[in-house]
């Protein structure tokens, strides 16, 4: 099985472990068996597509799935699959 | 509750105070049940594709090799900083929609390449911002 490290944000719905293992050929049957163990994730790892969304990054190793074969991307047995959720933020459109 | 030494206070201060663009990083620790303490920050780089005085963004990557560095020091990812250049310390709508549950993100406001004011923040179960107290 591929092991899946969960980004801290994301811990509270795995009880609090960050590396889980996950059965799958490919990510997106990676996340499927990821979410059927921890349904809490879902929400976060699956929209109303059945997609993942665009804030949440996957990397198989240090490589990011958009730049291999998107929710395709092939898994291996010791494969090291990260969530990574999107960061960022800006301050208001107006000046004080 | 977010306790942060002056020492790691000034760190973070003057890595945004005298820049017009957003600043951002990470901030490292221990939680104790949500009360927090802050041992280590680092510097991010801003990717934002946008108005960089107005808008960050972290590159993925960069996020994950910062988890891996609270894995490797034992220490706990505990949240983001960043600044606001002209504008007070409070989230903007933007901020709350990218906003992850659990960090602490604190908002650092720079009037005219000054420090103004910092302040942290965490989202409540309903996706608000809630202010965290910082203490030193």
């Amino acid at each position: 099985m591929a092991t899946v490290f969960i980004p801290t944000p994301l811990r509270k719905f795995t009880n609090n472990t960050a590396k889980v293992e996950a059965e799958g050929n490919n990510v997106s049957e990676v996340v499927k068996a990821l979410t059927n163990s921890y349904p809490e994730l879902k929400r976060h790892l699956v929209n109303a597509d059945g997609r993942i969304p665009s804030f949440i990054n996957i990397f198989v190793g240090d490589d990011d799935i958009r730049s291999l074969q998107q929710e395709q991307t092939p898994v291996k047995e010791n494969s090291q699959i990260s969530i990574v959720p999107a960061i960022a933020g800006g301050k208001p459109v107006s000046k004080l | 509750m977010l306790r942060i030494n002056s020492a790691l206070l000034e760190e973070i201060i003057a890595n945004v105070e005298h820049f017009s663009d957003e600043c951002c990083g990470f901030l490292f620790g221990h939680d104790m049940y949500g009360d927090r303490t802050l041992t280590k920050t680092m510097v991010a780089k801003n990717v934002t594709q946008g108005e960089r005085h107005r808008e960050f963004e972290i590159a993925p990557l960069d996020y994950l090799k910062a988890e891996r560095f609270a894995e490797q020091n034992n220490l706990a990812l505990v949240g983001i900083y960043h600044s606001h250049p002209n504008c007070p310390a409070i989230p903007s709508e933007r901020d709350r929609l990218c906003a992850q549950p659990y960090l602490s993100y604190i908002i650092v406001s720079v009037m005219n390449n000054k420090f103004a004011d910092i302040r942290s923040w965490r989202l409540n179960a309903d996706f608000q911002f809630e202010e965290e107290k910082i203490n030193n």
